[in-house]
């Protein structure tokens, strides 16, 4: 009983510590759904959208502010900071390089990645800024089945909640409206997007627009867990697993991927480690995925690739 | 052969050249499509047909040359401004959203005819949904118009080839254009196929009126189809005119059956 409930709770801190990578992951897989690039930048968006909200935060507080207003007030900084910045991504970097090759497109992103991460800190400062919007103590469940009960955090149920009204929301905007129709369309073919009058730049504007919003959703959950420094930029490393196992084309996957990393490297840690070494948590992810790409190099979701010759 | 009704010219191409780097893919070509006609644009492959239509769409921007569409003359263009302007058109080898449905694809056509914004649609109610609605019966209507009314949920990659065209066909009709471009509409379709596809051109013709310039190899479906017909070789115009001038025509004999020099 002792060990089911150490398997219960290590499981359960897993899942929704894999959703927290999922939030990230979700970024890359719209813009790659979108445009057909890799955005490398994805993690130096999660840290300029958190450090455009921490910072724009205690400013606003220290000048007395009421805590609630301040943080919307800072949410919609943020939010504008991430959309100047989708725009400038679209018109010097994206827009000058339409139909060029995908990896020159990935490449952009990465020149992309170190410009965003020099000035957002050059902007904003360069320390760690604790961050607090949500609770971060635990919850204590089922403490007569087991003994001490299972220790759940409440930082990572709502990180979990939150991944999945978006992912909610993002379906149905990419599924039910014209702009999620467009997007869709362009991913596909974009000179039939063009002859049909879908503006490629505007909709490359949305889809980062969307991507950076998610970056902020990212930052606002692990900006509290581990406040808002440079290392939040590792993140999109840890993502990668997760897009590798779940398929870069699919939103259901980055979900599906990041429960089944953070579960994984969890109780491979958990039940594993002791016997041979600690530390798997970090690595674990990766043979997780390198096995994933040896069965099925589309990923679980991933769109079948088909090449007609 | 079909007699046109109206003489008023919608398009008129003047004096265009394109080249890509040393290659001339269009040397001074100039015609015009008058409104409610079916122009054909033939020639043997390479004869600079598609890369006409494309000037005509925008893709391409023409080094020299004007073209004068409604009344609006310009050099150059972008194509979501063609498409805006009324321009529609379908691709040679077939370019639909393939991971959507007939109806998505169909339903992407109304892009520029749907007003509401990202805001709007983001709710997920008030006007932007009820335009959502009434675009659908407009698509519906075309659906039924194509006969497609079966596949329209089926994500149009696992289609036969000759309902892909039929779709890319309802797409740009969903734009309600002024002018239909057409590239090659009955390329690789079976006999059945290609009365079909031509009976729904000449439907749309009567039906909605709408002009309609296409390019065709199949020279019994060009001679019914169109009322005139311009002859392109190696780029160049080498006659312009009804079917019947066209198929008496040395040059266009020659060009077609290759001549000794």
């Amino acid at each position: 009983m002792v060990l089911f409930g150490q398997f219960l709770e290590i499981l359960i801190g897993g899942l929704l510590s894999g959703v927290l990578y999922s939030l990230v992951a979700l970024g890359f897989v719209l813009i790659f759904k979108a445009s057909g690039v890799f955005n490398f930048a994805q993690g130096a968006m999660v840290l300029l959208a958190g450090l455009a909200l921490v910072r724009s935060l205690d400013l606003l507080v220290a000048n007395g502010f009421p805590f609630w207003t301040a943080i919307i007030l800072g949410l919609v900084f943020a939010g504008i900071i991430m959309a100047v910045t989708a725009w400038l991504v679209e018109r010097f970097v994206l827009g000058p390089l339409v139909n060029q090759d995908g990896l020159t497109l990935f490449m952009s992103t990465i020149g992309a990645t170190f410009v965003l991460e020099g000035a957002s800190q050059m902007i904003f400062g360069s320390d760690v800024y604790p961050l607090r919007l949500f609770p971060t103590d635990a919850w204590f469940l089922f403490e007569s089945s087991f003994p001490g009960g299972i220790l759940v955090n409440k930082l990572d149920v709502w990180g979990g909640l939150i991944a999945g009204i978006l992912v909610a929301g993002l379906a149905i905007f990419f599924q039910r409206t014209k702009t999620g129709r467009a997007l869709r369309a362009v991913a596909d073919d974009h000179a039939a997007a063009q002859s049909v009058g879908i503006p490629i730049s505007w909709i490359w504007f949305v889809v980062w627009l969307v991507a950076g919003l998610v970056a902020l959703v990212a930052a606002t959950v692990w900006g509290t867990k581990l406040g808002v420094q440079f290392s939040i930029t590792f993140l999109a490393l840890k993502a990668l697993p997760v897009l590798i196992i779940g398929g870069f084309t699919s939103i259901p996957g980055a979900i599906v991927g990041g429960l089944i990393v953070g579960a994984g490297e969890k109780l491979a840690e958990g039940f594993l480690g002791p016997h041979i070494g600690g530390g798997i948590e970090y690595w674990f992810a990766y043979v997780l995925a390198l096995a994933v790409l040896l069965v099925r190099p589309q990923g679980l979701f991933g769109e079948r690739i088909i090449e007609r010759i | 052969m079909r007699s046109p009704d109206v003489q008023e010219v919608l398009l008129s191409v003047e004096g265009v050249s394109l080249a890509f780097g040393g290659v001339k893919a269009l040397t001074g070509v100039s015609f015009d499509v008058r409104k409610g006609e079916i122009r054909a644009i033939i020639g043997p492959n390479g004869a600079g047909k598609t890369s006409m239509l494309n000037v005509i769409n925008g893709f391409y921007h023409p080094n020299q040359g004007s073209i004068t569409f409604k009344g609006q003359t310009r050099a150059r263009m972008r194509p979501f401004e063609a498409s805006r302007g009324g321009i529609a058109r379908t691709f040679q080898n077939v370019a639909l959203f393939k991971g959507m449905s007939a109806l998505d694809n169909i339903m992407a056509g109304r892009t520029l005819k749907m007003r509401y914004g990202l805001f709007w649609q983001a709710l997920r109610f008030g006007p932007a949904q009820r335009e959502e609605v009434e675009h659908r019966h407009r698509v519906e209507e075309i659906i039924d118009f194509l006969e497609i009314q079966a596949i329209r949920k089926v994500p149009v990659a696992r289609l036969p080839y000759g309902l892909q065209k039929r779709v890319e066909l309802g797409r740009a009709l969903a734009m309600e254009p002024d002018l239909l471009l057409l590239d090659e509409p009955m390329a690789g379709m079976n006999l059945e196929e290609k009365e079909d596809m031509s009976r729904f051109i000449i439907e749309v013709n009567d039906h909605y009126g709408t002009t309609i310039a296409l390019i065709e190899h199949d020279m019994g479906v060009v001679m019914d189809l169109s009322n005139r017909v311009v002859v392109l070789d190696h780029g160049v115009k080498i006659a312009d005119g009804t079917p019947d001038q066209v198929k008496r025509d040395q040059a266009v004999i020659d060009a077609y059956l290759g001549v000794a020099h």
